[in-house]
């Protein structure tokens, strides 16, 4: 793919003989020092994510990412992790569109360079929109978390939606988590829950109803700062599509915008394999 | 004044049609790859309870190494650092793997002091 990497020379002309020892471009070695750069805050925030996890008060328990991110749009019941896959699948597929689009860049494949980084911009907008979908359903919730008046813990078995009124005799809690088999049901649970001292539902910056509140926290930052991500690769995607179009990098002699942008955009790819083995499975 | 002695390393970038036919095929079996051990991944956080109900610190390290070995293959053939030059490829994952190295090493040093603290103490 690189071809002027790929030459043979001989050690002594690199330093001394006017070559640059890495053989690539001023604009290459600089966006990989971004990414170094970026991929440090990432790993920073991944790792006070795995502090924070691992330093837990005793008897804490962090949530469990399938119970957590059970629901798929458009289907009833439980359906646990398959629309993160969906979005994992999608961002490692846009992924490979720009990859291939690179490599059309590499033989002057103006209609080539095209198509693929059209189906990678496509692929980036359905993953923010997938983000979006995610996003409200993590804030609206699905269980809200009851304080009984006598202290013990309860979980709706069906948290209403907003300005949705509920309905005693169907009315259900489970007792203790949102997989016990401790249920009460009917009016007197509905009694219970109205007498409740304390209701969270789905989640805020400082409480959750999913575990601790840094938790809903590092959710937000980590995966919101990793959806910004997404954003911007998206607008350098357009801006880079609009010049290939106009026909700039013909001109030029070379597709190298194409494959500076898709190095940011496989970096964003790169990213969220981490955040979802950390977030979503671990 | 027009330069002549820099070398333009953008316009050695190129490749022939043959030569992109033998990338666009490793680039499908990385795609292959990477979507076979997504949903493995998947399948083994959805079922590993009914499988092997007590092994969780076994499956915790599978999806690890199965991230990074996910990672490698991103960064080394999409990113084609794979074929760059080893000088650059040094530069950019020497440094970074020491410092990270370091600070999950900390992290996890600090985090079970304090996890320990908090249970002794509180």
């Amino acid at each position: 793919m690189s071809g002027e990497a790929s030459k043979a020379l001989s050690n002594t002309v690199l330093w001394g003989g006017g070559r640059s020892p890495f053989s690539v471009s001023y604009g290459k070695l600089m966006i990989w020092f971004f990414l170094v750069s970026d991929a440090l805050t990432f790993s920073g925030l991944l790792v006070s994510y795995g502090f924070a996890r691992h330093s837990l008060l005793p008897g804490v328990e962090w949530p469990v990412g399938e119970y957590v991110f059970s629901k798929f749009p458009g289907i009833e019941g439980e359906m646990p992790l398959m629309y993160v896959a969906l979005m994992t699948f999608i961002l490692i597929i846009s992924s490979v569109t720009m990859v291939l689009g690179v490599e059309a860049g590499h033989r002057m494949d103006k209609k080539g360079v095209v198509k693929w980084l059209f189906l990678t911009i496509i692929g980036g907008l359905f993953f923010l929109s997938s983000q979006a979908y995610e996003w409200t359903h993590f804030i609206h919730g699905s269980h809200a978390r009851v304080t009984l008046a006598d202290g013990r813990t309860a979980y709706l078995e069906e948290n209403p939606h907003h300005g949705e009124t509920i309905d005693p005799a169907t009315f259900a809690m489970t007792i203790g988590s949102t997989r016990s088999n401790e249920v009460v049901k009917g009016p007197e649970a509905y009694k219970l829950y109205q007498n409740a001292i304390h209701v969270t539902s789905g989640a805020n910056m400082t409480e959750n109803e999913y575990g601790p509140p840094a938790y809903a926290n590092f959710f937000f930052f980590i995966t919101g700062f990793h959806g910004f991500h997404v954003f911007s690769g998206v607008i350098i995607n357009i801006v880079v599509l609009t010049m290939v179009m106009k026909g700039v990098f013909q001109r030029r002699g070379h597709y190298e915008m194409v494959e500076k942008a898709g190095l940011y955009w496989h970096f964003v790819d790169l990213v969220w394999v981490f955040v979802f083995t950390f977030f979503y499975l671990v | 004044m027009e330069r002549d002695d820099i070398i333009e390393y953008s316009l050695g970038a190129g490749h022939s049609e043959e030569q992109g036919r033998a990338i666009r095929k490793k680039i499908y079996f990385v795609t292959v790859l990477l979507t076979a051990i997504t949903t493995f991944e998947v399948l083994l956080g959805v079922f590993w309870r009914s499988w092997m109900p007590n092994s969780w610190h076994w499956v915790k390290w599978t999806f690890i190494v199965m991230t990074v070995v996910k990672a490698t293959y991103i960064v080394m053939t999409f990113m084609h650092l794979g074929d760059e030059r080893r000088n650059i490829r040094s530069f950019i994952l020497i440094p970074y793997a020491l410092f990270l190295l370091y600070l999950i090493f900390i992290a996890i040093w600090e985090s079970q002091y304090i996890h320990w603290a908090l249970q002794t103490f509180l």
